[in-house]
């Protein structure tokens, strides 16, 4: 069935290049933008070419603690990508296994992705507001005296971030495990290999890459994280949060700059993420066995 | 997978899990019961009180009976959502259906597929704001579609509903979401045995027999669960509503931001509690459509 193309193909492959135009489109567009003159605006034409925004940008001049924000984004980024990778391994392998409870986890899983994530994060607010009080009103003198309050980015806020990306690490877990070749494992054992030796030298490498893609989840959904950032992160603002702000009182091309450079970053651990898969697929080509294959 | 022989074998299952479960139990099970509890407390302008009143609903749902038959505030926001819901739904699943039956039956070979819907994820990765903010270029007063709609003649002046608008809205919701769509049809189409097309093939089926018989109904388990994530991610949005709608238009998600810039905490918990039910009932009717658990 699959002689010459119909014409079907056809229509359907620029209907696919008009989807990608609109994905990348406008991204390209600020992305040229923040390339703006300093005389020009937000809007084509562009008034010469240069980094003039860029620079503004880095002097921090007038806008908010932008490096500030970006450090914090990065730090916790990387910090819940850590737990992200490390957790929904654990967990990732719990599940092939029978254990009381899995279904209910399951379940709650799913719904952390499901329920919006404004509720999300106004209970976790709420939580650590009234953790707070706890401590303000009952708590031991040293550390009642002068607390101002719990919520913060590596508390509340990498919380938050948890319950948006752990969802999604279980989720490349279990198709990573439904592919799995158990017999690897059982092979491993029976040759006398402990759990630990075999889950070392035997499950790790071969789930490396698809670990490296949960890791990926796990810092750009944390990098760009809003919704659930928005009631929890106490008094410093992540990034996007700093970003949204901007959004309606500045109005020079600084903006564009601002966005060129988030999602410069966000290509850049992209395509270092599947650079590393792509090593690390290629490396197993080479040195993996043949025995089993047809 | 043997997995009755791993069972015993290595650490227990559920210790395995434990660090996981509590991440949820602590950051999302405690929280949604506090949203509740809050949402019965009393609150004056400088805190909230424990308390089991109703007051956060009765106020929320001011005026529903009274003003009838004129809609109150709640009502019409959550039919103003709805609308958005349905639209959005609507055209996420023609374009997500549409990339993932191109993807997975028309590209011949697997790394061509892969690449391809790398190419559809990789926006997914990226700050949504920032792919927000990137629509004022084009669609704002002096934007690109404005120059062109005005150089050539087709408009005497700068069209005003571009930008901060409905259709801003719902474009941004198309554009940030579709890959909610595309991603899980796609992965429904994957499964479907080539055998069966081939048979459909073979038995004389048209192009157009084979998509309504065969391959629609194969991918309703990918279409229902991109359905839900589209319609639960609008109702509880207030980014995009906000910044795409220049922060005039209400919605569901909106209602609770509001309160909560106010620091009114048992009123936002009341009505996250009613946008939970409401997202609930949504999910339910969505299941009873397709039964989601058994079609997994």
């Amino acid at each position: 069935m699959n002689e010459g193309r119909s014409p079907a193909f056809y229509a359907l492959s620029l209907f696919f290049a008009l989807f990608v135009l609109f994905l990348y489109g406008p991204t390209i567009v600020i992305f040229i933008l923040s390339f703006q003159g300093p005389t020009g605006g937000l809007t084509f034409p562009l008034n010469g070419v240069s980094v003039h925004w860029f620079g503004k940008l880095w002097a921090g001049g007038g806008i908010v603690d932008i490096a500030g924000a970006f450090k914090r984004s990065l730090a916790l980024g990387l910090v819940v990508m850590i737990l992200t990778v490390v957790l929904s391994l654990l967990a990732g392998l719990a599940f092939r296994k029978r254990f009381v409870g899995s279904d209910l986890l399951f379940y709650v899983t799913v719904a952390s992705l499901i329920v919006p994530s404004i509720v999300t994060s106004l209970g976790i607010a709420l939580e650590f507001r009234l953790i707070d009080d706890l401590i303000k009103q009952h708590g031991p003198a040293w550390l009642a005296d002068g607390f101002q309050t719990s919520l913060g980015n590596f508390t509340s806020g990498l919380g938050a971030h948890l319950t948006w990306t752990l969802p999604f690490g279980l989720l490349v877990m279990f198709a990573i495990f439904n592919r799995f070749d158990g017999r690897y494992e059982e092979a491993a054992r029976d040759l006398g290999a402990t759990p630990w030796q075999s889950l070392r030298y035997v499950i790790l490498p071969i789930i490396l890459p698809s670990l490296v893609g949960v890791g990926l989840f796990g810092f750009t959904l944390s990098w760009d994280e809003i919704a659930r950032s928005s009631q929890v992160m106490g008094e410093h603002n992540t990034l996007p949060m700093e970003l949204q702000g901007l959004t309606t009182t500045v109005t020079t091309p600084e903006i564009y700059a601002l966005g060129t450079a988030t999602t410069g970053v966000s290509f850049g651990v992209i395509a270092m993420a599947l650079f590393a898969i792509a090593i690390l697929r290629a490396r197993q080509a080479r040195h993996g066995s043949d025995a089993g294959r047809a | 997978m043997s997995s009755r022989n791993l069972d015993r074998f290595g650490v227990p299952g559920w210790l395995q899990a434990a660090p996981f479960g509590l991440v949820f139990a602590a950051f999302f099970i405690v929280p949604l019961i506090l949203v509740v509890i809050v949402s019965f407390w009393d609150y004056n302008d400088y805190q909230m009180m424990p308390a089991f009143i109703t007051r956060s609903y009765t106020d929320s749902f001011e005026g529903c009976l009274t003003k009838l038959p004129d809609l109150c505030t709640i009502f019409k926001t959550y039919l103003s959502t709805a609308k958005f819901c349905l639209i959005v739904w609507a055209l996420t699943l023609v374009i997500g259906f549409t990339v993932a039956y191109f993807l997975a039956f028309h590209i011949r070979t697997q790394t061509t597929q892969m690449v391809l819907f790398l190419v559809c994820t990789i926006p997914f990765w990226t700050s949504n704001v920032i792919r927000m903010v990137s629509w004022i270029p084009l669609l704002g007063r002096n934007g690109l579609v404005n120059q062109m709609l005005v150089g050539g003649h087709i408009v005497d002046r700068p069209v005003e509903w571009l930008l901060y608008s409905q259709f801003s809205v719902a474009l941004a919701f198309v554009h940030l979401f579709s890959f909610f769509m595309v991603a899980p049809i796609f992965n429904s189409m994957m499964r479907i045995d080539r055998h069966l097309i081939e048979a459909a093939y073979d038995g004389g089926a048209s192009g157009w027999q084979m998509l309504t018989n065969v391959i629609i109904p194969l991918s309703k388990p990918g279409i229902a669960i991109g359905s839900i994530f589209v319609v639960t991610i609008v109702m509880g949005d207030f980014i995009t509503f906000g910044v795409m709608g220049g922060q005039q238009i209400a919605s569901a998600g909106k209602a609770i931001e509001t309160r909560l810039s106010a620091l009114q905490f048992p009123p936002a918990a009341a009505n996250a509690v009613i946008l939970l039910g409401a997202t609930m009932l949504i999910i339910g009717v969505l299941n009873r459509i397709v039964d989601i658990r058994k079609e997994l």
